[in-house]
C-alpha cells in the first residue's frame, strides 16, 4: 500500500468508529422521568416532553451532528472535489453524484444510510486502488528485465556502473547470477544463460567465447568477459522494454466504446434519477417514497467500474503473454488476435528450420562416404548454403590441396578436379549441359545435387530445409483455437512446397513466389476473408516487412537480437518456436472473453439495481455495491489473466 | 512529434479517459493516449513543448489531483 492509501484505511477506520458511536447513541438519552432543558432554557416535565415529542426536537439536530462527524470525516474531500469539479465545468462527476446522494439522504432524514454510503464507497475506492496498483505491479514485475548495472574493469578493479555508462566496445564482466546488462559478443568464459525472462523458454541457453549475448538474459553459472556491441538505448532490453510500456497506448475498439458509452450513460442516468424524483412525486405526491429511489440512480451511475474493467483486462492479457515471451505492440492487436481465421506463414525459417540439411545420399557405383566426400571437396569454396550443407554433411576439415580448376557455373553447380579426377556437381541442367545421363527420374522434395566424376554418373544428394519439430503440432493447435485456414507462401519450386504443405498438413499453399507475390497473395486472400475474420502473417521479420505490414496482424519470430523484425511487426514472438502462436491466439481469447465478461457483468448488475431501485426494492448499499463492488470483482476477474498460458 | 510523460496519482479510470478527450481537443494537439493502467500519457503534436503549457492546464482542469512528469 502507498501512503495515500494507508492514510486512507486510518480514515476510514475513524470513520467506521466514530459512526459506530452516532448508531449506538440512543435516541432519546434521559430516562421518561426525568425533567428536561429546551432550547429556551426552561424546564419540562417528563409527561410533556414525552407527548410532544420532545426527543425529536431536542436530540435531532444532536443525532444529525453525530452522524456529520463521521460523515464529514469520510467524506470530505469527496465533497471537497466535487465542488472543485463543478467549477472546473465538470457536472457529472463521481463524486458531485455521491455528493447528492448522500446529502440527499441526509436530508431526508436517512442519517445512517448517508454516512454508511459514503464510507462503503470510500472502502471500495480504497480496495480498486489497491488491487490496480496490486496488479499493475504484478505485470510490471513480470516485464522487469531491466538491468540494474554493469560491472566494468577500472584500473585492475572491478566497479559497478549503470548500463548506460558503457561505451560500445567496453568489456563488461558478467558473474553468475546477474542480469546481462549489455548486448555484446562473449570474450572469455563460458556459462548458461536463462533467457525465460525474453523467452518464456526455461530451457538455458550455452554460451561459449566468440556467441553473441542478449541483454535481459541472466547468467547462472560461470563468469562471463562480454565485449559490449550496443549502447544500452539500442540494446535488446531497452527495445523490449519500450516496446512493452508503450503497448497500453495502442487502444483497443472495446476501450474506445466503452469510454463513449461512459460519457453518455452518466447523463442519461442522472436525468432518468431527476424524472423519478419528480414525474410520480408530483402525481402521487409521494416524495418521501420516490426521492430516495432516485438517490440510488445516483449512486449507479457513476462510470468508474465499467470504464476500469476493460483497459485493466488487455493490460493483463499483455502481460501475461509477455510472460511466455510473446510480446503483444498493442491492445488493438491482442483484440484482433481473438479474431484470427486465416493466418499465413513464410515457409523459410517460420515453418521450418531455414537451415538446409543432405537427408538422403544415393551413390551409384562407390560408397556414399565417397560420394559426399567428392561433393563436398568440389563444393567447398562456394558460400552457397546448400554447399554449405553438403561440407556440414561430409564433416571433414577441406584441404584445399586436393582441389584444383575450381569452375562456378552459375545458376547450375560447380566443376573442379579433386585428386585429379573430374568432378561436376550441380543440379539436373548442369548433367543434361554436360550430355551425362542420369540414372533414373528421381523425384524428392528438396534440391537434388548430381555427381558425375570423369564424365560418368556417381549418384545424388538430396538437400532438404527440414520443417521444425513443433511446427504441425503449432498448425494442430491453431485449428483447434479456431483457425479456419493456414497458407503457406515460399519461393520455392512447386514439389518442394507441396511436400511441407502435405506433410504438416496446411490447407493451402502457394510456391515460386517472388516477394512482391507475397504480398499479392496476401492481399487476395485479404479480400477474400469473411467480414469480422482477421488476417495472420508469420514471417521471420527479415525480408517480409512488406507482407508483416499489409496483413491485418504481422508476427515475427525468432525475433531475439533482431531489430528489423520487432520494428516492423505487431506481434512480437521472441524466440522461434511456432507453438508460441497458438499460445498467443488463447490468451487472446481468453482476455477478450474476460473483458466480454466483465462489461455484461458490470452492465448487467448496474441496470439490474437501477430496475430494482425504481420499483423500491434496492436500497443504497445495493446502489453502492453497483458501482465500487463490481469494479473490484471486476479487477479481481482481469488479473485471472496473469495466469494465462 | 511525439512524446510520452509519466503521471502521478492518476486515480480513476474514467478521469483519464476525460483527460484523453480533453486533450485532443487542444489546437496544436494531433493526438493523445492517456493509459491508466500504465500511468503515462503519450501526446503527439507538431511541437510538443509548446503545446504542454496547455496540457498541463488541461489536466488541472480535468483531474486537479493528478500530476504530469516533465
Amino acid at each position: 500500500m502507498t501512503r495515500k492509501q494507508k492514510k486512507m484505511l486510518w480514515r476510514i477506520i475513524a470513520a467506521a468508529a466514530l459512526f459506530m458511536i452516532a448508531v449506538l447513541i440512543p435516541d432519546q438519552i434521559y430516562p421518561a422521568d426525568r425533567w428536561v432543558i429546551d432550547l429556551t432554557g426552561q424546564w419540562v416535565p417528563p409527561a410533556d416532553w414525552l407527548k410532544t415529542g420532545y426527543t425529536a426536537y431536542m436530540w435531532g439536530p444532536l443525532k444529525l451532528l453525530s452522524f456529520l462527524i463521521p460523515y464529514l470525516v469520510i467524506g470530505w474531500d469527496v465533497l471537497w472535489k466535487a465542488v472543485r469539479n463543478i467549477a472546473h465545468g465538470q457536472v457529472f462527476d463521481e463524486n458531485f453524484l455521491m455528493c447528492v446522494a448522500t446529502i440527499g439522504a441526509l436530508i431526508i432524514g436517512e442519517y445512517p444510510e448517508a454516512v454508511a454510503v459514503m464510507l462503503f464507497y470510500q472502502v471500495g475506492e480504497l480496495f480498486q486502488n489497491v488491487a490496480v496498483s496490486r496488479s499493475r505491479q504484478s505485470i510490471a514485475a513480470l516485464m522487469d528485465i531491466r538491468p540494474d548495472y554493469a560491472n566494468v574493469e577500472r584500473d585492475g578493479q572491478l566497479v559497478q556502473v549503470e548500463p548506460e555508462e558503457v561505451a560500445v566496445g567496453d568489456v563488461i564482466v558478467i558473474k553468475a547470477g546477474e542480469r546481462v546488462p549489455l548486448d555484446g559478443t562473449v570474450l572469455e568464459g563460458t556459462s548458461a544463460l536463462d533467457t525465460a525472462a525474453l523467452t518464456g523458454e526455461s530451457l538455458p541457453r550455452d554460451v561459449v567465447a566468440g556467441d553473441e549475448v542478449i541483454s535481459g538474459c541472466v547468467n547462472l553459472s560461470g563468469l562471463l568477459h562480454v565485449q559490449v556491441s550496443k549502447p544500452f538505448r539500442e540494446s535488446t532490453v531497452t527495445r523490449i522494454l519500450d516496446l512493452v510500456e508503450n503497448s497500453s497506448e495502442k487502444k483497443a475498439q472495446a476501450e474506445h466504446f466503452i469510454t463513449k458509452f461512459a460519457r453518455y450513460y452518466t447523463p442519461i442516468v442522472v436525468f432518468a434519477a431527476l424524472a423519478l424524483a419528480v414525474i410520480p412525486s408530483l402525481i402521487t405526491w409521494q416524495w418521501g417514497t420516490w426521492v430516495p429511489r432516485a438517490l440510488n440512480f445516483l449512486v449507479v451511475s457513476c462510470p468508474c467500474a465499467l470504464v476500469i474493467s476493460i483497459p485493466l483486462s488487455f493490460f493483463g492479457g499483455l502481460g501475461g503473454a509477455s510472460k511466455q515471451g510473446i510480446l503483444v505492440k498493442g491492445s488493438n492487436y491482442l483484440e484482433a488476435l481473438a479474431q484470427a481465421r486465416i493466418v499465413v506463414f513464410d515457409k523459410t525459417g517460420t515453418l521450418t528450420q531455414g537451415k538446409f540439411s543432405v537427408t538422403a545420399v544415393h551413390p551409384e557405383g562407390l560408397t556414399e562416404a565417397e560420394l559426399l566426400e567428392l561433393a563436398a571437396l568440389a563444393e567447398q569454396f562456394s558460400t552457397h548454403p546448400i554447399s554449405k550443407s553438403v561440407v556440414a554433411a561430409w564433416g571433414g576439415t577441406p584441404d584445399q590441396t586436393r582441389v584444383s580448376g575450381v569452375e562456378e557455373i552459375v545458376g547450375h553447380g560447380v566443376r573442379a578436379a579433386v585428386d585429379g579426377r573430374q568432378v561436376l556437381a550441380g543440379n539436373g541442367q548442369l548433367m543434361d549441359l554436360e550430355k551425362i545421363s542420369v540414372a533414373s527420374d528421381h523425384d524428392h522434395p528438396g534440391t537434388v545435387i548430381h555427381v558425375a566424376v570423369d564424365g560418368k554418373y556417381a549418384g545424388h544428394l538430396v538437400i532438404t530445409d527440414r520443417p521444425k519439430e513443433t511446427s504441425a503440432q503449432a498448425l494442430r493447435e491453431l485449428k483447434a483455437a479456431g483457425v479456419r485456414q493456414t497458407v503457406m507462401l515460399t519461393g520455392d519450386a512447386q514439389g518442394t512446397a507441396q511436400v511441407v504443405a502435405g506433410e504438416l498438413g496446411l490447407d493451402r499453399f502457394y510456391a515460386q513466389l517472388l516477394p512482391a507475390g507475397k504480398v499479392e497473395r496476401v492481399e487476395e486472400l485479404l479480400r477474400d476473408k469473411r467480414p469480422g475474420e482477421k488476417l495472420v502473417f508469420v514471417g521471420d521479420g527479415i525480408n517480409d516487412a512488406p507482407v508483416l505490414s499489409r496483413a491485418d496482424i504481422g508476427v515475427a519470430m525468432g525475433a531475439l537480437g533482431s531489430d528489423a523484425a520487432i520494428e516492423a511487426a505487431d506481434i512480437v514472438l521472441m524466440d522461434d518456436d511456432l507453438l508460441k502462436l497458438p499460445v498467443a491466439v488463447r490468451i487472446a481469447g481468453q482476455t477478450l472473453s474476460i473483458v466480454r465478461q466483465n462489461v455484461v457483468f458490470a452492465l448487467g448488475v448496474k441496470l439490474l439495481v437501477l430496475v430494482l431501485s425504481a420499483m423500491g426494492l434496492a436500497n443504497m448499499w445495493a446502489a453502492v455495491f453497483a458501482d465500487v463492488g463490481v469494479s473490484v470483482l471486476a479487477i479481481l476477474n482481469a488479473s485471472r489473466m496473469l495466469k494465462a498460458r | 512529434m511525439k512524446k510520452t510523460f509519466k503521471l502521478i496519482d492518476l486515480d480513476c479510470a474514467n478521469c483519464a479517459a476525460k483527460m484523453e478527450t480533453a486533450i485532443k481537443k487542444l489546437p496544436g494537439v494531433t493526438d493523445a493516449s492517456v493509459s491508466f493502467m500504465a500511468q503515462k500519457m503519450t501526446i503527439e503534436a507538431e511541437d510538443v513543448d509548446a503545446v504542454m503549457k496547455d496540457v498541463v492546464k488541461c489536466c488541472k482542469k480535468v483531474e486537479p489531483d493528478c500530476e504530469i512528469v516533465l
